[in-house]
């Protein structure tokens, strides 16, 4: 499949080039209608400069009212769809997929980041002056300062042009003026008062930081960002959009652009949207596909100072980092970053080079006769032709060559024949070669310079991390973390780092470098400081990983690196970062802040937030202190509680802040705060209550959503009186915004909702007359099911409403919908109702309701055509078990219809119908339609033949339902018929069936054993040995105890017999189980019964045989307990034998069935044996291999428990003080077991002790006498 | 340390240390082992009230006296730490 990849898309790029080609030749001018009669350069050259938005949220929602083409389903679920489709074509083995891959655009932006230059370390220098070579804080935070100028004057220059631009177009014609104001903020659009269309439009600019999926949580596992592109590219794209033959431009032009492409292709989105993902990127992607493409760094000439900031944003490539204090150009380009394409290609090369390769000598010997012919030498004056074109993939080299560059000839390094690396170093993959390379050249070490020693070092271990052997791994990592500290700081990081932000880094790969920074920031500890920007830049994305374990990752490395660095490094590390122009960089940086403020606590940091959040110096400075308060509250929870007070006081100044989003993340951290206080802390709240409540009247949009967001999760912290007079205020705000068409605002009303009415002190008659008919008129319609966060926040809410206002009005409600046309909305009927009636019980349910509702959930589960989630089954099966003795009047029409569908063509509707019956069975009991349940069992037994194993597994469940609930005896087809009938089927393999079947004969087994004659039981029990094989465990339980019910049904003999026969077999589980069964059976049918049976049987000279009795006999002693003593007598010569058995696992197994025994006597007067066996359990105190020692000690405690502590205090006392040390430890570990089981009992026994001369050993209390 | 001690109490000797002081190694000396077991018989002694009342009665003291003794007897128990000879 891999091999197919570069193939294709080799055609698809032809094919794109072909279009390109046709496309400039046809219309030349069209572009120029577009943009505006002008060239590039007068394009914006970052994106969206002047719009108004965060990029948190993702665009899901947006895609759809930008371009409404035609009605069709949200471009969210369509991608969800394909995406789910092409896993399962490749049925659960993925191809391996790198990170960047599975990553959405705004991960991705990752890469974009630069590995800066070393910073000085302050504490290091003391009190000395920074040498001017070093870079210190300050200077880093000038270079910020002048990139951020920079930033904002293009974006001044942009927009003054694009309002020229504008301009002079709404002078031309109208049209495209309307065009652009759909575009324009979500403010203006509600001035307009263009209506329902304005605002709809207008969703598309949400972006409610927390929108995006679960990314703002830290636990929930954010969705695929696919789409999840910041909206601040939308302008830019829109434009994309709009040219008529798409995809052309740009994405000749976009391939280079590395991780971005792939992103959006798996999606498979249509055609005309291939170009909105590559033409989305973030303002210096833009930049770096038209200025500063890898040609422009090789040649080393910037275009007319379009990249005068090359020197610290090479950006483009992540590899900058390697040379950054010096950047040559051949070394970037050496160096350069691969697509993923030519890795494939390189990848499919290699494997047909190795095809192709030379021959070795020793295949020449092998084709070769050994004589009739000699080997010359080559002439001293040979040299190999090397073929440039393999050369070139040697050394790969970025898409476009920057001319032609005389390579380096090296003699060391052979290019032609199989990439074997020298001292056993694992395997290198194409994309390594530009980190590893040298290690391929076969220099002599001994040559090199100690520091070019030291760095191949690195990277040879560094490499069998990666790519090695779990045991290479093993031994590199440790011999890392040894010599870190010998290593140095510096070479290690200037190795690892570059190697994370490799664009095809895999997870495992990640994992493993992850763990090795982890492990060398303990050693290294404070040597780490000038790193630690880096180290922040390569681990912060971790941060929102989609993945849960690389997030736990992340933040675990952050948290030591702080603890490392300490505070004030981390601080001047981050700080510049915080008001980053890029918004990815800001909230990657608020996430990893509020990692240092749990690590090193929250009163630490406090000054430094009060300080960024009253940033007069950006609006970027106080959104991230702001947000930074909100990730803290996420990450730590209710430990926030200490803190609130101040942390509340630190942020709430930002609700009255000028900068629109300021406001938003304020409200939102509030949020975050009250949520993760909730119930306690309302008095912090205190001060934000006024300028909420106020907020929420004057405004609108996002703004108004996010304060909503934090009155509903305040409301709850509320006392009952307070929080109904609050939640009164603010409902009529939310019903208002019922009707708003946004999806954010949607989701956020219902979560306030819910928040509110589950507050105590909210009237149910209020919620009734004022909530209720505004909330269904709104929320229940039919598009709220087709997106899966809204389905379920509906749901939730109106679940929780009707725990306030009871069953009967919410149902009565829906339950009409349950026979809607809409497949998805009648599911999320069903599955209110369900939840509602499994919560409340359908007591309040009147009888006409009641009709109304079993004939929709008839309706509703006749017409399901597709439901793999069984919403409806158990939507079915709680109203029913709700309704209880109600359902007898439609018991009849619901089993016509099991039936109906019983007979159905479909497996699935099959298998629910069997499904359905188990549910309800015990209702059916409770009606008393004994014989209707008769009648289905027949109709049950009729589909045993069953070829689909899941329908199969289902109807043998119903027939266990329906035999439970009627008995043995009422049992129609009776037993006796329908045992055999299931003898078959224990054969079948699927473990759905295996369950269900082992079950259902269990049962008949336990209760109905006399309808069924011996021999077929007989028969059962040979089929069930092969059930001992199950993986599952469940099974192989069930099974070991209906031998134990068939025993008792018809006697152990024959039963032992065919068990005591199967303890031959070879399989140690099968064996293990038959121990099992045997001493089931004894338990069941008296040990007397099968004893002397099995200790015969020892007699058996075969080890498996003779170990097999010996378990038995452990578990049997560990079942019967106080039983054990009148049989102690009997098996005891037995055991003897075995405690003196050359094999260890005799003595192991005898060992333990002696604890058994010891522990079920104690105190019955079975001394003397357990002495005699004491006796011989005691010389294998010394035996070494685990189980047995731990066998053996274990027995040694079951002794102490049936003796007495005394006892086996005198069995110590012999080795305590002994001359040989190997001797003292054992007895020492025996005695202090002794001790921490029975401290005190000791005290009577422990030996008299001589005074010696200036100490006092004796007791002299114990020899008192009264 | 043994392969076999990997699964049980002993895997964590030092833990077991800290944790019961009573437990003893193979370096343990007849001085250190004495002072163990005479406190843990004070210990037992004030911990079963019929045993304190025997000996106070024995020794023609108060229960509390008795209490209060053994407790002091528990601080150097044996007297005073021998000198070391190996070193």
């Amino acid at each position: 499949m891999a091999d197919l990849d570069p193939e294709i898309a080799k055609t698809q790029e032809e094919r794109r080039k072909i279009e390109a080609e046709l496309a400039s030749l046809t219309s030349v001018n069209f572009d120029r209608d577009l943009y505006g009669g002008n060239d590039r350069d007068s394009y914006v050259t970052s994106i969206a400069p002047n719009d108004e938005e965060d990029s948190n949220l993702d665009a899901t929602g947006s895609l759809v009212a930008q371009r409404l083409a035609s009605y069709t389903a949200p471009k969210s679920i369509l991608n969800d769809v394909a995406r789910a489709h092409v896993e399962d074509d490749d049925g659960g083995f993925k191809p391996r997929q790198t990170i960047a891959e599975r990553e959405g655009d705004y991960r991705n932006r990752r890469l974009n980041r630069v590995l800066s230059p070393d910073r000085v370390d302050p504490f290091a220098m003391g009190e000395k002056t920074p040498d001017p070579s070093v870079r210190t804080y300050n200077d880093h935070m000038r270079e910020t300062a002048v990139q951020r100028e920079r930033e904002e004057t293009m974006r001044l220059i942009a927009k003054k042009k694009k309002e020229a631009e504008e301009a002079a177009k709404e002078q031309k014609d109208s049209a495209p003026a309307a065009s652009s104001k759909r575009r324009n903020r979500w403010d203006h659009a509600e001035e307009d008062g263009g209506g329902g269309k304005k605002a709809k439009a207008s969703d598309s600019d949400w972006d409610v930081a927390e929108s995006a999926p679960g990314i703002g949580k830290w636990d929930a596992t954010p969705g695929r960002a696919g789409d999840a592109t910041p909206s601040a590219g939308r302008r830019g794209r829109n434009r994309w959009d709009e040219t008529p033959t798409p995809g052309r431009v740009t994405d000749s032009d976009a391939t280079p652009g590395g991780g971005v492409t792939p992103g959006a292709t798996p999606s498979g989105v249509t055609w005309d949207a291939t170009p909105k993902g590559s033409a989305t990127p973030t303002p210096k992607r833009q930049r770096s596909r038209w200025d500063e493409t890898p040609a422009t760094m090789g040649s080393a000439t910037p275009m007319g100072g379009m990249t005068p900031t090359a020197a610290y944003t090479p950006g483009v490539t992540p590899f900058g980092g390697i040379d950054m204090a010096t950047p040559t150009p051949s070394q970037l380009n050496l160096r350069g970053a691969m697509t993923p394409e030519q890795y494939n290609l390189a990848r499919w090369e290699k494997d047909i080079e190795e095809r192709n390769r030379p021959l070795s000598d020793e295949e020449l010997d092998a084709m070769f006769p050994t004589e009739g012919y000699k080997v010359l030498d080559p002439p001293a004056s040979y040299v190999p032709v090397r073929t440039p074109a393999r050369k070139a993939m040697g050394t790969p080299t970025p898409m476009t060559t920057p001319g032609y560059v005389i390579p380096e000839e090296h003699r060391g390094q052979q290019f032609d024949v199989p990439q074997e690396l020298p001292d056993g170093l694992p395997f290198m993959k194409p994309e390594d070669y530009q980190y590893f390379a040298a290690l391929l050249n076969e220099e002599n070490e001994e040559e090199l310079s100690p520091d070019e020693q030291k760095e191949r070092k690195i990277m040879k271990l560094l490499l069998k991390v990666k790519n090695g052997t779990p045991a290479q791994r093993k031994t590199a990592l440790r011999q890392l973390t040894d010599k870190a500290r010998e290593l140095g700081a510096g070479p290690l990081f200037n190795k690892i780092l570059p190697l994370l932000m490799q664009p095809t880094l895999e997870d495992q790969e990640r994992h493993l470098l992850v763990k090795v920074i982890d492990r060398i920031l303990y050693k290294l500890d404070e040597l780490v400081r000038p790193f630690v920007h880096k180290i922040l830049v390569v681990i912060e994305p971790l941060l929102i990983d989609e993945d849960y374990y690389a997030r736990v990752e992340g933040r675990e490395i952050i948290s030591n690196l702080s603890k490392a660095a300490g505070l004030a490094t981390m601080i001047a590390a981050m700080r510049p970062d915080i008001d980053n122009i890029d918004e990815y960089v800001r909230n990657t940086t608020a996430r990893a802040f509020s990692v240092v403020a749990s690590a090193l606590g929250i009163p630490a940091l406090l000054p430094f937030l009060k300080a960024v959040c009253q940033s007069k110096k950006s609006w970027q400075a106080r959104h991230t202190g702001i947000k930074i308060v909100q990730q803290i509250a996420i990450l730590i929870g209710c430990a926030v509680l200490p803190h609130l007070r101040s942390l509340v006081e630190i942020i709430e100044h930002g609700l009255s802040d000028e900068n629109q989003k300021v406001r938003t993340i304020t409200a939102l951290s509030l949020a975050a705060l009250a949520e993760a206080a909730a119930p306690y802390g309302i008095e912090s709240f205190d001060s934000v209550l006024k300028p909420l409540w106020k907020g929420i009247r004057s405004h609108r949009g996002k703004v108004l959503a996010a304060f909503l967001k934090a009155i509903g999760f305040i409301i709850p912290l509320m006392d009952a009186i307070y929080a109904s007079y609050y939640t009164k205020e603010v409902m009529v705000i939310l019903i208002r915004e019922f009707q708003s068409p946004d999806e954010e605002m949607k989701k956020i009303v219902l979560k306030v909702v819910k928040q509110c009415v589950s507050t105590e002190g909210v009237e149910p008659d209020y919620i009734r007359s004022d909530i209720l008919p505004e909330f269904f008129k709104h929320f229940w319609v039919r598009r709220m099911a087709l997106e899966k966060r809204n389905y379920k926040q509906l749901v939730e809410t109106t679940v929780e409403i009707a725990n306030k206002v009871g069953v009967a009005d919410i149902v009565a409600r829906v339950v009409e919908d349950l026979k809607d046309e809409s497949e998805p909305y009648r599911r999320m009927v069903m599955e209110t109702i369900d939840k509602v009636i499994t919560n409340l019980g359908a007591s309040d349910i009147d009888s006409r309701l009641e009709e109304l509702l079993i004939d929709g959930i008839l309706y509703a589960f006749q017409e399901q055509t597709t439901d793999d989630t069984n919403v409806m089954l158990n939507g079915f099966g709680a109203v029913v078990n709700g309704l209880g003795q109600r359902v007898k009047p439609y018991l009849p029409q619901i089993c016509g219809t099991i039936k109906w569908r019983l007979n159905n063509k479909s497996a699935k509707v099959r298998q629910q119908a069997a499904d359905l019956i188990s549910r309800i069975a015990v209702v059916m009991k409770q009606c008393g339609e004994e014989q209707l349940m008769g009648h289905l069992g027949v109709v049950l037994y009729e589909y045993l033949g069953e070829e689909y194993p899941e329908v199969l597994g289902s109807i043998l469940g119903a027939l266990k339902a329906i035999v439970n609930v009627i008995g043995m005896t009422k049992m129609t087809p009776p037993i006796k018929d329908l045992l055999p009938r299931l003898t078959p089927i224990l054969k079948n393999r699927h473990e759905k069936v295996q369950e269900n079947c082992i079950d259902l004969v269990g049962r008949i087994a336990d209760r109905g054993a006399e309808f069924v004659p011996a021999r077929e039981w007989m028969r059962i029990c040979f089929e069930l040995l092969e059930m001992l094989k199950a993986h599952k465990k469940g099974i192989r339980r069930a099974t070991v105890n209906t031998f134990g019910y068939i025993a008792k049904a018809i006697g152990p003999q024959d039963v032992l017999a065919t068990l005591l026969n199967n303890l031959k077999v070879q399989e140690r589980q099968n064996r293990v189980c038959t121990t099992v069964a045997i001493a089931i059976v004894a338990e069941t049918c008296s040990p007397f019964t099968v004893l002397p049976a099995l200790m015969n049987e020892y007699r058996v000279p075969e080890l498996n045989v003779q170990n097999g009795v010996l378990k038995s006999l452990s578990f049997l002693f560990e079942y019967i307990g106080e039983m054990g003593k009148d049989y102690i007598y009997a098996v005891t010569p037995l055991l003897e034998d075995a405690l003196m058995d050359r094999d260890l696992v005799h003595r192991q197994t005898a060992a333990s069935a002696v604890k058994h025994m010891a522990l079920g006597v104690a105190g019955l007067g079975c001394e003397d044996a357990l002495v005699h066996l004491l006796n011989f359990i005691w010389p294998n105190i010394f035996e070494t291999s685990p189980h047995v020692i731990n066998a053996v000690m274990e027995a040694i405690e079951g002794m102490r428990v049936a003796l007495g502590a005394a006892v086996i205090l005198n069995y110590c006392l012999q080795g305590l003080f002994h001359p040989a040390r190997k001797v003292r430890e054992v007895y020492w570990k025996i005695y202090n077991s002794l001790y921490i089981g029975a401290q005190d009992t000791l005290v009577a026994a422990y030996p008299v002790l001589e005074d010696e001369q200036n100490n006092v050993y004796s007791r002299p209390e114990l020899t008192m006498f009264v | 340390m043994q392969a076999s001690d990997r699964f049980n109490i002993n895997s964590q000797l030092e833990h077991l240390q800290a944790k019961y002081v009573g437990t003893g190694h193979a370096d343990l000396s007849r001085f250190e082992w004495a002072v163990n077991i005479q406190r843990d018989s004070y210990a037992s002694y004030i911990g079963h009230y019929p045993m304190l009342a025997y000996f106070a009665i024995a020794e023609n003291e108060s229960i509390g006296r008795e209490r209060y003794n053994f407790m002091q007897k528990m601080l150097l128990p044996c007297g005073l730490p021998p000198e070391r000879e190996d070193d």
